[in-house]
């Protein structure tokens, strides 16, 4: 069980960790006279189920339906006709992110959903906790008198009306879902409402009708759910799991928190914002295993020792009772390792944040010989589907949590992207190192590539140097002037040759500065061509700029000498 | 603004005095600590062997224990003074730790990875070959006992006596977790705060529900106000202790309930300045020495100068400045407890009351500067702190501190010594008073008293007198301050 957790680079994931929050991509793209679109499917959505002929109703919303038919003919499909070039099971971000730009490139696109659009992130995962996250920063300004009072403020006290913090998250939720719906409505995507059961090659059932569609490719996009380890038992109430936590029903005095990635992480913010006590509990010998040390240990400085936290590591939590017949909720710890008891904790509620499970269940995979692998659909390199035999399955392809390359909702967008741009006739394989990862507390912590021991491990093996380069945001003015001095970004980099193999931030708005990086490792950005470019004076962007300054790269700037432009 | 240059293409190691805010550095960067190893009891008496104990050393005012991250030295290894010896981490920052004793590590007590409270003995220093055996077998003692119950108070040396602050801590609730035959549940704060306050949970009946302690029951047990109403939502605040709730539980003091109709106005940034460095002195010790000075002279002299712009506040910043040049054991500053800081500059700050405030603008070279220039420059300083324009280093650069409360009509007071300062001058008005001379005629004389607080670690009676003496002198005869 917890052994998910230590698996990969982000494994707890994606629930409350995703950082692009698709907010603002979709409500630019949200058209103006909504209700007046014909192609919508879903009957909540609309007043009326579209019926048979599906096709003639989106023609007149549909300005692109020539190029789709041009692409069909380009694309040479088989004689055979399909209804869609592409189908995605899933409708969470990552099915967005491939329906859009599937759209973008001329494809007949349907997202089929068994449950609401927007799929953990948006529903029960970055998106509402955002908005959790964003009340618990505002309280810890208001309560930090110290900080305060450094800027000439005085506040009186601070308080919160549970039931209000709730209501944002919720609304929030279902903004983020309307424009996204919206989005999708407005492109012409068809929302086909029910669970996609594959049948067989390029043949999905939708729900438990006898309604069948065909597509040239499909994309698995299902996503995944909280997992809870075996022994603990879920009441919802007083021991939970993201999904009901999100919803702040109640606001315990004390609870635990089984699991300290980013999830258990970004909720001990809040609880603790919120003026609960927290107590982790972590299977491995560390608090926040996954991120680079040095960061967790200044992490754990600042997010863990100072605030009302206390834990316990290299526990299992191996049963796990509800609060019932006035007895609190007990936790049984045993030693990770040993399995012998350690202790009993009793505690006001549990939150189990140890990682999530893929969400493959009723998928028909059996229909076409593909076996899970701990539930998750085994893929390539380029999310193609690979089968019981090790064979790939032509025109099948797995995107985001369900093959657990990257648990993180823009990791699934990233790759739906990636899909299609294949499909479409140009070869891509997505560089996972370059896709960044963000926890949101206060004060965030980011990274892209890999974490100082993963990069020293590659250098020896490969035979480079590794350096490594830190700043401070203690040395920036505008951290400074937001009296936000507390911070480091940590640059892990290749001497010889300037490469960028991994950046590490934790600060103020680290998640908005980590994109540098990330778009530097993406496009191959060298940092001894980065360090010359140019930032705004006094931004927090600065700190990078620092960070890549002060790398010593023994290679020369390769950008050439750019024409003179008057100004 | 862009154009600005940045001013921050440093490195970061040398920034740290851009923090102005958090004086501890929240960054594992590594400074250096010298080891507090105390002196033995037994030394006084006889010397025998010369076994010293090392102990986890207090890094930051908030530190109830350290972890060793690494052994720099090995056991067996030869220190000599100013070594660093083990890397320590509190709960702020990495810390190379050095010793100020010659000596052998000759045991290792508490080793790499593992916790010590503030106070405990993480090794043993021999001082001769011999004595590393009798180390051994004492290191091997102690750490049994630490093994079987943990509680680090060393059995044989009392190094309470000599250890200023950190008594060694009762019993542990060793890491994070409460273990034990009676089965004690404290909440997290609870814990936090009876180790803060040295409260034995065992010792405690929890009030909060299913009889958990509360981090109420602990501030209770520890004799100190609550620092938070337990936290409830759409209630006032739940203030999670972001900030340490208040340390003066030794005092015992326990505030008083608030008078009604009473209100509670937060400082300002400067009063919180003040607050913090009144609150320091109290680590001095000081004392004082007054002395009436005859003015009939200076106030004539004033009378004359008074047309050409100087003040008064200039004729006896300059007057103290001189007197100092003869005496610069009152212009010196004691930081450490065991050294003399004589300071090159004679600069003289001079309390000054502001709207709602205090401060200290600072004529710097008070002895060079002719007394127009003076008088100038403290104008200038005071238009500036009004505006709040002051410069730090035209505010606390002072080497000795001038405050006046004659023009008040005060005749006498009293001043608190700022930290970092050897002397501090309480000038009164000055008065007719009737004086008797030598040969028993009365006169009328200007008469002012002064009163100079000063660091007694440093200061003495006589040196503070011998400068009294001299600054009578001039004032006596201020036609030399034109000079």
């Amino acid at each position: 069980m917890q052994s998910t957790l230590s698996l990969s680079f982000s494994p707890s994931s994606s629930a409350a960790a995703v950082s692009r929050s698709p907010t603002t991509r979709f409500s630019l793209n949200t058209p103006t006279p909504l209700n007046l679109r014909f192609c919508g499917l879903r009957p909540q959505a609309l007043a009326f189920t579209a019926s048979g002929n599906r096709r003639s109703s989106q023609l007149p919303s549909r300005p692109r339906s020539q190029a789709v038919s041009a692409a069909l003919s380009a694309n040479g499909s088989p004689p055979k006709s399909f209804d869609y070039d592409l189908l995605i099971i899933g409708a969470g971000v990552g099915g967005h992110g491939a329906a859009l730009h599937a759209v973008e490139k001329g494809l007949k696109t349907a997202i089929v959903e068994g449950d609401v659009v927007g799929g953990t992130c948006v529903n029960r995962g970055c998106v509402p906790s955002k908005a959790l996250l964003a009340v618990a920063g505002r309280m810890r300004e208001l309560q930090n008198d110290h900080h305060l009072k450094s800027l000439g403020l005085q506040v009186s006290a601070a308080g919160y009306d549970r039931q209000g913090v709730a209501d944002h998250a919720i609304n929030l939720a279902s903004k983020i879902r309307n424009n996204l719906t919206n989005s999708m409505k407005a492109l012409g995507v068809d929302i086909l409402t029910g669970v996609g059961t594959i049948l067989g090659p390029q043949k999905v059932q939708i729900g438990s009708s006898d309604k069948i569609v065909t597509a040239k490719d499909i994309i698995i996009a299902t996503g995944s759910v909280p997992f809870v380890p075996k022994g603990i038992e879920v009441d919802g109430k007083t021991v939970i799991t993201s999904d009901h936590a999100l919803k702040l029903e109640f606001v315990p005095d004390w609870i635990a928190i089984v699991g300290s990635g980013y999830i258990g992480l970004e909720f001990s913010d809040v609880y603790t914002a919120l003026g609960s006590e927290v107590t982790f509990v972590e299977a491995l010998d560390q608090l926040m295993p996954g991120f680079d040390p040095e960061i967790g240990k200044l992490a754990q400085r600042v997010l863990i020792n100072p605030r009302n936290i206390d834990y316990h590591t290299g526990v299992f939590a191996s049963k796990i009772t509800p609060a019932r017949d006035g007895k609190p909720v007990t936790i049984e710890l045993i030693d990770a390792k040993t399995k012998e008891p350690k202790d009993t904790l009793e505690v006001d509620a549990a939150l189990i944040a140890t990682g999530r499970a893929p969400f493959t269940q009723g998928l028909g995979l059996e229909n076409i010989d593909v076996v899970t692998q701990r539930g998750f659909v085994p893929v390539d390199e380029r999310m193609r589907v690979i089968d019981a035999k090790g064979k790939l399955v032509p025109n099948l392809y797995c995107i985001g949590d369900a093959n657990g390359k990257m648990m993180l909702a823009h990791a699934a967008s990233a790759q739906g992207i990636s899909v299609v741009e294949q499909v479409t006739g140009r070869d891509h394989v997505l560089n996972h190192l370059s896709v960044p990862a963000a926890c949101f507390t206060h004060p965030e912590i980011s990274m892209v590539g890999l974490t100082e021991p993963q990069a020293r491990e590659k250098g020896e093996k490969e035979g480079f140097e590794v350096s490594v380069a830190k700043t401070s945001f203690k040395a920036n003015t505008k951290a400074l002037a937001e009296n936000e001095g507390e911070g480091l970004a940590k640059l892990i980099y290749r001497p010889d040759n300037g490469e960028i193999l991994g950046v590490h931030i934790f600060g103020l708005h680290a998640a908005d500065l980590i994109h540098e990086a990330s778009n530097a490792i993406a496009l191959g950005t060298r940092i001894q061509d980065i360090k010359l470019a140019v930032h705004a004076h006094p931004t927090l962007s600065e700190v990078l700029d620092e960070l890549f300054k002060s790398a010593k790269v023994k290679a020369q700037a390769s950008i050439p000498v750019s024409e003179p432009v008057p100004v | 603004m862009a154009s600005s240059p940045s001013p921050f293409n440093s490195n970061t190691s040398t920034l740290s005095f851009s923090s102005s805010i958090s004086s501890s550095s929240l960054f594992p960067c590594r400074r250096t600590f010298i080891l507090p190893i105390p002196r033995r009891r037994s030394t006084s008496f006889t010397v025998q062997s010369k076994i010293r104990e090392i102990f986890m050393p207090a890094l930051s005012s908030t530190m109830t224990e350290g972890k060793i991250v690494s052994w720099i030295k090995s056991e067996g290894d030869t220190l000599s003074k100013g070594e660093s010896v083990v890397v320590v981490e509190s709960d702020k920052a990495d810390m190379d730790v050095e010793t100020f004793y010659d000596g052998i590590l000759a045991a290792i007590v508490v080793p790499d990875g593992e916790t010590a409270p503030v106070g405990a003995p993480i090794a043993l220093l021999a001082e001769t070959e011999e004595e590393v055996a009798e180390a051994k077998a004492k290191a091997a003692n102690s750490s049994q006992s630490q093994s079987s119950a943990p509680p680090p108070q060393p059995a044989n040396p009392a190094p309470a006596i000599s250890q200023p602050s950190p008594p060694p801590p009762p019993p542990p609730s060793s890491a994070a977790v409460s273990d034990g035959p009676k089965k004690i549940v404290a909440t997290p704060q609870a814990k936090k705060l009876a180790k803060q306050h040295k409260v034995d949970l065992a010792s405690l009946a929890g009030t909060g529900s299913f009889g958990r302690i509360t981090p109420a029951d602990v501030e209770a047990a520890a004799g100190i106000a609550p620092s938070k109403s337990s936290p409830a939502p759409a209630a006032p605040a739940p203030a999670p202790a972001s900030s340490a709730p208040p340390k003066a539980a030794a005092a015992g003091a326990v505030a008083p309930p608030p008078i009604p109709g009473s209100s509670v106005v937060a400082f300002t940034t400067m009063q919180s300045a003040v607050s913090k460095n009144m609150m320091e002195s109290l680590s001095v010790p000081t004392f004082r020495v007054g002395y009436p000075v005859i003015t009939d002279a200076l106030d004539a002299f004033y009378e004359k100068v008074k047309p050409k712009g100087v003040t008064m506040t200039a004729i006896l910043a300059k007057a103290a400045a001189v007197a100092l040049v003869q005496h610069p054991v009152v212009n010196a500053s004691c930081k450490d407890g065991k050294n003399f800081a004589y300071n090159s500059n004679i600069n003289i700050a001079v309390a000054a009351a502001l709207n709602g405030g205090l401060i200290t603008p600072v004529l710097q070279d008070a002895d060079k500067l002719d007394l127009y220039l003076l008088s100038q420059k403290w104008k200038e300083l005071l238009n500036k702190a009004r505006a709040k324009q002051l410069q730090p280093n035209e505010y606390n650069s002072g080497t000795f501190t001038l405050s006046n409360l004659g023009m008040f009509g005060v005749d006498r007071f009293d001043a608190i010594l700022p930290p970092g300062q050897g002397a501090i001058m309480a000038v009164g008005a000055s008065k007719p008073t009737v004086e008797a001379d030598a040969s028993g005629f009365f006169k009328v004389k200007n008469k002012m008293l002064v009163n100079v607080t000063a660091d007694h670690r440093i200061i003495y009676g006589a040196d503070l007198a011998a400068f009294l003496q001299t600054f009578s002198k001039i004032i006596e005869n201020p036609d030399s301050l034109t000079l």
